[in-house]
């Protein structure tokens, strides 16, 4: 027993399986945080400016999802702070001073986003009208930032930076370097987009179901088309910025790209493999696009695309296979949002009202997960073609896990708690919806989220005297839309 | 070598950081204690309300101070991080736990409408209070006695079941209890809910009591297992330790004669709980591990000190005036629950249906404090269960 613990303890597996399912699940309600304030206030804009009381309802609704939606993340995020240290202590240890000081600014934006979002969400029924829409634009802006920031500790770890070394301790420390590191623009950048994708594709995919069962209102397209405007602006963007990336990495971090594309020996005339299972030194099952690889590296056939074989084994990411079919899946998924968005977009351009067809709301239903899972897909490449490096060419994995027991036991109930997680944040918002359709006013009143401030005593005493409205234009009707 | 003034400057940060937590975070936690307690579901609904009503706009930005306290020991004390995330592994992830289900609860809590689902999230938020503040206490207790080797080789189970060690967990539940009672004595109070006010001031003299006789316990065991920090919370920080009894003094005797003066018994109180933190800090100085690891040995370069510095600066600076703006906004009452959104569903024409049925209750005391301990037993067995062969080595 006491062998058997141990093996498991100095093993990075497990360690590196908890960290993987732990961040896998807190990115997607990070996207929530990151992204939904600006769909929110989006439809809260339309609802003010033309008086659109469909508009102000959606956002109204939507600001209380988002409100369970960032609590959790506030929590799983919580998680994997601490798992930086149960899981990682080597690293923390070494080179904690320079990875952790992005963490640091990371927290007054997360400071400024509970704050704000207390104030937007219990702010509807007083607030004058844009006063109310501009108390959300710190969510918008924290978001982002608060993103970028802890995007910019990724990117530390695979363009290591700003920091001098010596007897293995870190004697220096250069934050600006540290912070805006090789990588930074690039992560970044790709991160605060994917996650405008996965929230509004996510969104939208909710009311395309809406739609496909016939309740074609106002407040469902809506609901449909503001969130999918969004994700859909931030589709082309998403790939032209892949593109960059793609070529960017073969820059930095060569073995990565190998890996991510099956360039097993650096050569020229480089074939782009599509699908396709690498086994003892050959691709089964795949497809090749001859000197195509070559051509996105360098536009030109002749370019030569190094191979992994410039590192020793020991050096080489593992499961090549997973590494190569997860970025596939990422572009070909990006591709197929990014069609989509095209499809909804030539239509407006030429009718000037949304597409509805089952043919498009379909697909646009399942876009969200889509999303999610090119995101994930993503994330994967990311991460496990960066092994067996914690930091890039400095640190390895296996340096850096902790020799403490247990992990396998944290692995397992991590898990359950997800399990919960994930039910909580789908199951609440579902709960609400299926309240917000039966539509029971003082049911919905007395919902309550787990934020903000409580109600005071004067809210809850005059019940006598109704509230002013939250816009003066709300009542003028549904029809106000050109 | 004598620490740095940067070392010295973001170490106090660190230990003003950490007597927020233990002030609003603790805070939050006893509530949760109180909610546990609270009896049947008729009994405990009033106080329940009120605990609920209490924690619920504050719970999110309280925790904040938590992430606060892991990034500033991370970035500026990383070896230490690294040596006590290692040696108390087994305590910090039960702890971690604690604030998952913590939060579960919560989040499911209001919008949960069938009993068993409400019964289940309120024991998840009361067993967590208890948990989590308990464990958190243990790992203070074991970095008080200089039990967290600096290059620990795994768990050390001995740091955190030191008797030492598990009086402070204990202490700390008890403090955070009777912070939350005086707390919630003055939020019924500022309801003019007599009831309730009688109610938490009995409880709240309770736990003063009880936090008081277990932190004279836990200082008898530090003469014994960390004769450094004894000696210098006797000498140099006595004056803090003497403010603290003082100060806890003071407040059992407002609520003795019922001077409900909000401002004063608040600001005592916190007094009360951050001159013992304050006194912690100083009679460890200048050791982050007493004996072991200096503070000059154990902090980061000086860049990522002045870095970290430059953070808290700008934390105070755009995190302050938020503050500002949010109590300026509830103080004005331009901030309240949403009452209905019929107004705008009658203008968007979407007809309302039919009604739904009223929330249930929550659990009575018996499930939860059951729960709570089988939960607590489990835990304690499984990871002795796992740990002990390799100590045994």
């Amino acid at each position: 027993m006491g062998t058997v613990a141990h093996v498991l303890a100095v093993n990075p597996v497990p360690a590196r399986s908890q960290m993987g399912s732990s961040l896998g699940f807190h990115i997607i309600l990070a996207c929530f945080g990151v992204a939904f304030a600006a769909v929110t206030m989006t439809a809260e804009f339309i609802g003010i400016r033309r008086g659109d009381a469909a508009a102000l309802l959606l956002a109204r609704r939507w600001s209380k999802v988002m409100a369970v939606l960032v609590a959790v993340g506030a929590v799983s995020g919580t998680v994997l702070s601490y798992e930086m240290g149960l899981l990682w202590p080597g690293l923390m240890g070494r080179f904690g001073a320079a990875v952790g000081w992005p963490f640091s600014v990371e927290g007054i934006f997360f400071f400024l986003e509970a704050i704000f979002v207390g104030i937007y969400l219990y702010g509807w029924q007083r607030l004058p009208a844009w006063a109310h829409w501009w108390s959300g634009m710190p969510i918008v802006v924290s978001g982002i930032l608060g993103a970028m920031s802890v995007v910019a500790a990724n990117s530390w770890m695979n363009s290591p930076a700003g920091y001098t070394l010596s007897h293995g301790r870190i004697t220096n420390v250069d934050p600006l370097s540290v912070y805006f590191n090789a990588s930074t623009p690039y992560e970044t950048a790709h991160m605060v987009l994917a996650a405008y994708m996965v929230t509004g594709f996510l969104i939208a995919g909710v009311y395309a179901v809406g739609l496909l069962r016939g309740r074609r209102d106002r407040y469902h397209r809506l609901g449909f088309a503001v969130p999918f405007t969004i994700a859909g602006i931030a589709a082309p963007l998403q790939v032209m910025m892949g593109d960059i990336i793609a070529r960017f990495i073969e820059h930095n971090q060569p073995v990565k790209f190998a890996a991510m594309e099956y360039v097993p020996r650096t050569v020229r005339d480089a074939p782009e493999w599509i699908g396709g299972i690498f086994i003892n030194g050959r691709v089964y099952l795949g497809a090749a696009i001859p000197a195509f690889d070559s051509i996105l590296v360098g536009f030109n056939p002749h370019t030569r695309v190094i191979g992994w074989d410039t590192v020793p084994a020991s050096e080489r990411p593992p499961l090549v296979t997973l590494i190569h079919l997860s970025f596939d899946l990422m572009v070909g998924l990006g591709f197929f949002l990014l069609a989509l968005a095209a499809w909804q977009g030539w239509w407006w351009w030429f009718h000037r009202r949304l597409l509805l067809t089952p043919w498009f709301l379909v697909p646009a239903a399942l876009g969200g997960v889509a999303a999610v899972a090119a995101m994930e897909a993503g994330w994967v490449v990311t991460e496990v073609g960066r092994q067996p490096w914690i930091v890039y060419r400095v640190l390895l994995v296996s340096n850096a896990v902790t020799p403490s027991g247990g992990v396998p036991v944290t692995l397992a109930v991590i898990l359950a708690l997800y399990a919960i997680l994930t039910v909580v944040s789908i199951g609440v918002p579902m709960i609400m919806s299926r309240r917000w359709r039966r539509g029971a006013p003082a049911e919905e009143a007395a919902e309550q989220v787990p934020y903000g401030p409580a109600p005071t005593p004067a809210a809850t005493g005059t019940s006598s005297t109704p509230p002013p409205p939250a816009v003066p234009g709300a009542s003028s009707g549904p029809r106000g839309a050109p | 070598m004598s620490p740095s003034a940067d070392a010295i400057a973001v170490a106090a940060i660190l230990i003003v950081v950490l007597a927020a937590y233990a002030l609003f975070g603790g805070a939050d936690f006893g509530g949760g204690v109180w909610d546990l307690v609270a009896g049947g579901t008729e009994r405990g609904k009033a106080p329940r309300e009120l605990i609920d009503e209490s924690i619920t706009p504050v719970w999110e930005a309280n925790h904040v101070w938590l992430v606060f306290i892991l990034v500033l020991l991370w970035t500026a004390f990383p070896p230490a991080f690294a040596a006590i995330m290692t040696a108390l592994f087994v305590p910090l992830a039960i702890s971690l736990l604690g604030i998952v289900l913590r939060g579960v609860g919560f989040a499911f809590r209001h919008t949960a409408q069938r009993l068993r689902m409400q019964q289940l999230t309120g024991v998840l938020f009361a067993a967590a209070s208890l948990i989590t503040p308990f464990f958190m206490g243990s790992v203070v207790g074991a970095v008080a006695t200089g039990q967290v080797p600096v290059h620990p080789a795994g768990n050390v189970l001995a740091a955190w079941t030191s008797p030492t060690a598990i009086l402070t967990g204990f202490l700390f539940v008890a403090a955070c209890a009777y912070v939350s009672a005086v707390y919630l004595v003055i939020e019924a109070v500022h309801r003019r809910h007599r009831e309730l006010t009688r109610y938490f001031t009995i409880r709240a003299t309770a736990a003063g009591l009880l936090t008081g006789a277990l932190a004279g316990g836990t200082f008898g065991e530090l003469s014994a297992s960390s004769p450094y920090v004894f000696g210098r919370l006797t000498g140099i920080a006595l004056p803090l330790v003497v403010v603290s009894i003082a100060a806890g003094i003071a407040v059992l005797g407002m609520l003795w004669l019922r001077w409900y003066h909000p401002a004063g018994l608040r600001a005592t109180a916190a007094v009360a709980v951050a001159a013992v933190v304050f006194g912690w800090g100083l009679a460890q100085y200048p050791y982050l591990f007493p004996r072991s690891l200096s503070l000059a040995a154990g902090s980061a370069p000086t860049a990522a000190l002045v870095a970290e510095f430059v953070v808290a600066g700008l934390a105070v600076l755009l995190v302050a005036p938020g503050f500002v703006i949010l109590y300026a906004l509830q103080q004005r009452r331009m901030l309240t629950t949403a009452k209905s959104d019929a107004d705008l569903r009658l203008a968007a024409q979407l007809e309302p249906a039919v009604a739904g049925q009223p929330a249930a209750a929550p659990a009575s005391t018996a499930t939860r404090i059951t729960t709570a301990l089988v939960l607590a037993v489990v835990a304690i067995k499984a990871i002795r269960e796992l740990v002990s062969p390799r100590n045994g080595q």
